[in-house]
Parts: C-alpha cells; structure tokens; sequence
C-alpha cells in the first residue's frame, strides 16, 4: 500500500532504465528517478530532448517492464495515453477510434467531448483526413473518452504552432481540471508546464534524473504573468545546475 | 473500361482472321467453337467439368490460404520460428508443381484429398511469403496504443492488425487464385476421372482443338470474372480509407 492509505497515488521510482547499443554497450537512460503524485495532480516531467522522457513514460504506461525500480500506479485503473504522434487508426472514423479505445463511454459523454474539443463535425471523417492539430484533438479525445485514473501525455502539442498549441493547452486544462485523474505531461515546453501543471519535475540530461521539484500554485488560471514568469526562472536556473 | 472491352473485341477479330487462313482443325473459328460449347453445354457436361473443378479450385485455395495464412503470421511473429520454417518455404516454394503433384498421387494415391492437398501445396509457400511480408510491415506504434488502451485480443485482431495485412491478404488471393486454377488443371489431367483437366486431356488424345477450347475458355471466363466482381471491389474496399487524390 502507498504510505498516503487508501489516497490513489501514483509513485515511480526507476533505479535504472538502459539500453543496449549496437555495438553492445550498456547505454544508461534513466538513474535513480522517482516521484509521487496524488489524485487530481498534474506533474510536468521537462527536460532536455533525448533525456529518456519518453522511456519514462513508457514504463509508467507498462509498455516497457525493463528495469530497474518499481511503479505503483493506481489499482483497477484505466489508462490513457496522448502519444506524440496521434496514433489513430487510419481506416476507423474518427468516431470509431474513440469507440474502440472506450466502449463504456455513453453517447452523452462522447459528444461532450467532441464539442469541447471542436470534433463535432469530424466524427466520420478518417484521420487521414485531419489535419495534424485536429488528428492531435482526436487523440486526446480518445484518451478522455476511457475515463483513465492515469493519464499520459507525450509531447502531445509538439509540432503545432504557437496559437494552436496555446488553443489545445486550454482545451486540456479544462478538461483535466473537470477530472479527478493522475496526469503526466511530458514535455520540453517550459510555459506548457506552467500552464497545466501542480507539480514540475525538472530532469537533467541522460541518464535522466530529478534535479529539482516546483510546486505551482493550484489557481493556475488565476496566476499573474510575473508570478510564472518567477517559476520560469526557477525551472531555468534548475537547468542550468542539472 | 471500354479500352478493355476494344482490346477484347480486337483479340477475337485478330483469331477469326487467322482461324481463316489456317488449318481448321488446328485453329478453329470463334464460332466453332461456340457450336461445340453449345452442344457440350446441352448435354450437360461442360456444366458437370466447370462445376467439379470449381470446387477444387475452391477447396484448395481456402485449404491454403488459411495454412499460409497462419504459417505467415506465426513467422512474422516469432522470429525463431521463422529462421526454422524459411529453408522449408524456400524448398517448397522453388519444388517444380510437376514434382509435387505426381509425389502427391504416389505417396497419397490417385484420391481427391491428394489431388487438392497437392495444389493447396503449390499454393502454401505463396501465401507464406505474402502474408510474413505483411506482419514484418506492422505498425509497432499501433501496437503500442492498442495495448496502452487495453484492447482485447481479438479487437486488436479486427481493428488493429486485420485492416494492415488486408492489402497482403488481397495480392495474396489475386496471386494464388490465378495459381490454383492453372495448376488445378494440371492436377486433373494426371489423376482425376473429371473436371475441365480431364475433359481438356480427352480433347488432347483426340486432338480435338474445337472441344479443349470448349472448355477452356468458360473456364478462364469464369475465373476472370470472379477477379473482377470479388477480389477487386475486395481490395477497394479494405483501402478505402486511404485519402485519394482529387
């Protein structure tokens, strides 16, 4: 049991996570990472591209049981995932790729979902028909749609320019706080941290580990530009020492 | 289509002209020919012959396409298996049908399960390859997601794995259907009392030119338009998502 009782935790600790390179070495991705975050927390994992975020969040996701370390993530959970690229079915409708993923969902809810993310009129269109930001709307609306006690997201707006990426953001902090789930963001994105996250672990370069913890305050909406600014400025000056 | 339709009108025209010039009993006429069809067609035969050897063909493609099918999938799957099954493939696949055919009749006896099992056998290797090429091409990614969101067995079946092989599956049945009905033939013509082989083997002994026509071109016919109303609009419909170019 996690030592917060019968709170849903999720707790990971990876001592150590490599891979083996083509000529055979031992290559370290992640040592001696750990961190916690209860129900209804967002936590933000940011840190330099190719420092094992994605790996990391592949073990949480149980697609990766190859190492060492342990992660307790919430019991009879459901999980869903953001990848970094959509990962839709390409020969299912839009509508059928949310289906498949959440049969329990009733059509109430998937229609809530697909107008708050702007998907009404895109339901029988394939993905291939979507542009990336509105194929990146369908991804999330598929991880929303299964009701996930743990929620995963890989980069999910990389790729997108500025006003869309800010547009997405919002669509997803209104929908996480509507939840009461475990979310994990990754992301390299400073401000898209600040934006979504209570909790933003800073991780150093491989093998990846926490150099530093920030706590946001919990209004997010209701933070000053100056006061995220000053974490800004702390999550660069953990960089810098990481 | 009506490019096609020339193209085939200009075939006939081009054997009238030279049905005319030549030995008639070497090269008869269209219209020999339809006499011949038409009185084997009367008397029943020809529709007894096209009947049999349908259901070989029939027989023999599902019997295979089902094996190769599971064959290839395995061995796109696991790689040990398939290092340990590829000579077997290999040998199979460049064994002369002559070879597997008569070893079937030796081996088995003159029966119809040696007969079918032998052009199923002809086939196997075909849909072996195919289908292993297709599994080696599966989205690993897709994969992942079907995992993550927990979907069973057979909806990753269904939804995730099915949908990617489905062109191999298609060039699979085009190739091995185009297989099976040439080799059926042969199989019928060494070892079976009936079916359009044998009828085309009568013929042969009797170098009766109008008579094996007879039965060879309804056959092909057939054959072609099987092609053309089942396995095309198949292939159309499993690539139907792909975004065509307006």
């Amino acid at each position: 049991m996690s030592p917060g009782g019968d709170r849903v935790r999720l707790e990971a600790r990876v001592a150590e996570k490599s891979f083996r390179t083509a000529s055979g070495q031992s290559a370290p991705v992640i040592a001696d990472l750990s961190f916690a975050l209860e129900e209804g927390e967002t936590g933000a994992l940011i840190g330099p591209s190719g420092c094992g975020k994605s790996t990391l969040l592949r073990i949480l996701a149980g697609l990766d049981r190859n190492f060492e370390g342990s992660v307790h993530i919430p019991t009879h959970g459901r999980v869903g995932m953001v990848f970094q690229e959509p990962r839709l079915l390409p020969w299912r409708s839009v509508e059928d790729n949310v289906r498949l993923a959440a049969p329990d969902a009733s059509e109430a809810e998937v229609a809530a979902l697909f107008a708050a993310l702007g998907l009404s009129e895109h339901r029988t269109h394939f993905p291939g028909e979507l542009s990336i930001g509105l194929a990146r709307r369908a991804a999330l609306a598929r991880a929303f749609a299964v009701r996930p006690t743990l929620l995963l997201l890989d980069e999910p707006f990389v790729s997108l320019d500025a006003p869309l990426a800010r547009q997405l953001q919002r669509d997803l902090a209104r929908l996480v706080e509507s939840r009461s789930m475990i979310t994990v963001l990754v992301t390299h994105d400073v401000d898209e941290a600040i934006a979504l996250a209570d909790r933003i672990y800073v991780l150093s370069a491989r093998p990846a580990h926490v150099v530093g913890e920030i706590r946001v305050k919990s209004s997010r909406a209701a933070m000053s530009a100056d006061e995220a600014k000053a974490v800004a400025a702390r999550i660069e000056a953990l960089r810098e020492a990481g | 289509m009506t490019t096609r339709l020339l193209s085939l009108v200009a075939l006939v025209c081009l054997w009238q002209i030279a049905a005319h010039f030549a030995n008639p009993r070497l090269l008869p006429g269209p219209m020999a020919v339809l006499t011949t069809m038409r009185s084997e067609a009367a008397s029943g035969a020809l529709f007894a012959a096209l009947g049999v050897t349908l259901a070989r063909v029939a027989a023999a493609f599902l019997l295979a396409m089902a094996a190769g099918s599971a064959i290839g999938y395995a061995m796109g799957r696991n790689a040990l298996f398939d290092r340990a099954a590829d000579p077997w493939v290999i040998v199979l696949l460049n064994l002369p049908a002559l070879v597997i055919i008569v070893l079937a009749y030796i081996w088995v006896g003159l029966n119809e399960a040696a007969a079918i099992g032998a052009v199923a056998l002809n086939k196997l290797p075909v849909t072996v390859v195919t289908i292993r090429e297709g599994v080696r091409a599966l989205d690993a990614r897709l994969d992942e997601m079907a995992r993550v969101f927990g979907f069973s067995p057979l909806k990753r079946l269904a939804h995730v794995v099915a949908p990617q092989l489905a062109p191999y599956f298609a060039a699979a049945t085009r190739a091995g259907l185009s297989l099976v009905w040439k080799i059926v033939l042969v199989v019928e013509l060494m070892g079976r009392p009936n079916g359009v082989g044998f009828e085309i083997n009568t013929a042969f002994q009797l170098f009766d030119v109008p008579l094996l026509l007879a039965y060879a071109l309804p056959f092909t016919a057939i054959m072609l338009i099987i092609e053309t109303l089942a396995v095309q609009p198949f292939e159309r419909h499993v690539s139907r998502w792909r975004p065509r170019a307006a």
